[in-house]
């Protein structure tokens, strides 16, 4: 046993739950209680070394810019982008680095993307939206036009509702959380409530659906039902602060709280009034889950209550024995995320941990509890709760509710298996 | 700005002064009314949306005769002369095992609408040139993929008037999850 372990085991640590899980009370505390160890370690002294005036404290910086980058050393911190289709251009799907980033809001760059038929160069001057069908008098809106109404601002999640559909194999895949989940991101969006300008079209009697689409290639479409298009759905201009990127749907979208991802049609030109839904291919043959009767769900709009580690997670190797924090994002497409506990030992025993900022519905909650690893071999597993009470499944039993082929609407409890050399790797438990 | 324009907001602002006065609550929506009126009428070609009740359709026909030139030419190098599809692009037709389980679901035993064949493929194929076939050419190729599909014959004659009526087999293989949220 090292001096370090023998520090971490005569520690007054507060065990919440089996397997090296600790109380929130130390993600406080870790500091403090770290610094003894830290300064009996001899390894320290080689670190004076580079306690000297650095290059860049003896010369002027670099000038300023119109728009800022990250800095070169962060140029891993990047979507990860499937290899193209060759037959079908611009089709795919990037996924946000999970593990890479912290807080609960992400980076407009990194934001994840899924296109059918790439990202088409809409200029707003000549775009429009139509809202028609239905309604008393047929309306076209310009960019500009849009832009003039009362806006609001919300932070809200967006997942593809493919995500996570790697871990309904049989086997699992060596992934890391973004190659596994990071068909999911967060945001704030700014824009126009679709129900003040259907109040201004004047929605007919018989109308009971919208039918949106977008002016991409692909020209995308999607139903949503009138009652949730008139309750939060809104005409998103503003991402983060900016306007929403083009592969966002600048200028733009249509954005679906709660929602699969895939109905916040992008570069929104349409929304028809109707009494029915359109039974577009993007709600028949694709984002329709297959049950094992041979039927098939269709309209699984509101993603399922759901949680991520994202630290440590999938080939990260874990180098020192030793407090690590366990953190991750957690979300709900039915509510805010009310807790979320986390297990070591392949979910035996659950400890809570701490719910980071406001944890506001259908928003990304980001959760942190420490966790002393002393070497052995552990499966951590996070398991959140909404506020309507829904708590996110076993994969075994997300898995039992469809055929074996279905991918879609996936929110098993993630897996991460860490080994006696501290390789954490996806895991069936 | 139009005067239209100008006038409307103006119109709102006093509207809302007035409202303001009397009740002291902000009435949001009626500030701005921004919309220029259009008539349906000049949607019809640009608005691309079918309905499973075949609303939406141009006029037009098409059979599986006329289309299987337009299915070689436009559609076969991805989607395979029998429409099997290959690494990276969809099956067109489905297939099912003995038990009649689906092993490919695609258009014949999985799509609960003919509609959305003929809105998909408008809107959406080849994806090198999306919105390039006629609407003859549409009817034609949707009518050979149906008929690949075994869902129609040959010369049966797809119209504006008959493509909802096509009997798709698991047209009743969905439950509707809509308003279960
Ligand atoms: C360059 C290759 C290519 C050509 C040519 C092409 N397609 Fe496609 N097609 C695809 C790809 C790739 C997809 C999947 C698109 C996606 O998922 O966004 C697709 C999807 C489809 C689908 C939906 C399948 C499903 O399971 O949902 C239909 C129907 C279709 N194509 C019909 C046609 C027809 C009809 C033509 C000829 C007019 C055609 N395609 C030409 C590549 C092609």
């Amino acid at each position: 046993m090292s001096d370090k372990q023998k520090d971490n085991a005569s520690m007054n640590w507060d065990h919440v739950a089996s397997n090296g899980l600790l109380s929130r009370r130390h993600l406080l505390g870790l500091g403090l209680a770290s610094t003894a160890s830290l300064a009996a370690n001899p390894l320290l002294a080689a670190d004076t070394a580079a306690i000297s005036t650095p290059s860049w404290s003896k010369v002027p910086g670099r000038d300023l810019s119109g728009y800022g980058n990250p800095s070169a050393f962060t140029q891993e911190v990047q979507r990860l982008t499937g290899s193209p289709n060759p037959l079908l251009p611009g089709g795919g799907a990037s996924r946000s680095p999970l593990h890479l980033l912290q807080g609960s809001i992400t980076p407009n760059g990194l934001h994840f993307e899924r296109h059918h038929a790439g990202i088409p160069n809409v200029d707003p001057a000549q775009h429009r939206l139509l809202i028609h069908g239905l309604v008393r008098q047929a309306l076209s809106f310009s960019y500009e036009d849009l832009l003039a109404y009362p806006q609001e601002s919300r932070i809200y999640f967006l997942e593809c509702s493919g995500n996570s559909g790697a871990n309904t194999a049989a086997q699992p895949s060596d992934g890391t959380a973004a190659s596994l989940h990071g068909l999911l991101s967060g945001a704030q969006w700014t824009g126009v409530r679709l129900s003040t300008l259907l109040e201004e079209a004047g929605v007919k009697e018989e109308a009971s659906w919208i039918a949106a689409t977008g002016v991409d290639g692909a020209s995308m479409g999607r139903s949503v039902p009138l009652n949730k298009a008139l309750d939060d759905v809104f005409i998103a201009l503003y991402q983060n602060g900016e306007p929403i990127r083009p592969e966002q749907g600048y200028p733009m979208r249509l954005f679906v709280p709660g929602w699969e991802g895939n109905v916040s049609i992008k570069w929104l030109g349409q929304i028809k009034l109707t009494s029915g839904p359109a039974n577009f291919r993007d709600e028949t043959s694709r984002y329709t889950d297959f049950l094992a009767d041979g039927k098939a769900l269709q309209f699984t709009y509101p993603m399922g209550v759901k949680s991520v580690i994202t630290s440590p997670s999938g080939q990260m190797t874990l180098r020192r024995h030793g407090v690590h924090e366990v953190t991750g994002l957690a979300w709900s497409g039915s509510g805010a995320i009310s807790r979320v506990e986390i297990s070591a030992d392949g979910g035996s025993t659950w400890a809570e941990a701490l719910l980071e900022g406001e944890n506001q519905a259908l928003a990304l909650s980001r959760f942190r509890l420490p966790w002393l690893w002393e070497g052995g071999p552990a499966v951590l597993q996070s398991r959140a709760t909404d506020s309507a009470g829904n708590v996110q499944p076993t994969r075994a039993v997300v898995l039992a509710q469809y055929d074996a082929a279905n991918r879609y609407h996936f929110n098993g409890i993630q897996s991460w298996s860490v080994s006696e050399q501290g390789v954490v790797a996806n895991a069936f438990a | 700005m139009p005067l239209r324009k100008c006038a409307k907001i103006i119109k709102g602002s006093m509207a809302l002064l007035i409202l303001s006065a009397l009740t002291g609550v902000f009435a949001a929506d009626d500030i701005v009314q921004l919309g220029q009126p259009v008539s349906e009428a000049d949607l019809r070609d640009w608005d691309l949306i079918i309905m499973p009740d075949g609303s939406g359709l141009p006029e037009g026909a098409g059979s599986a005769v006329q289309g299987s030139a337009v299915y070689e030419q436009q559609c076969a190098s991805c989607h395979g002369a029998s429409g099997k599809g290959m690494p990276g692009v969809p099956a067109l037709v489905g297939e099912n095992n003995s038990a009649g389980e689906p092993v490919v679901r695609a258009v014949g035993n999985y799509w609960p609408s003919a509609t959305t064949l003929f809105d998909y493929v408008r809107r959406a194929m080849p994806p090198t040139a999306p919105k390039s076939l006629s609407t003859e050419q549409v009817y034609q190729v949707v009518a050979y993929v149906l008929f690949l599909n075994d869902i129609i014959g040959e010369e049966h004659e797809l119209t504006h008037n008959n493509l909802s009526t096509v009997d798709m087999p698991n047209r009743n293989g969905f439950v509707d999850r809509s308003q279960m949220q």
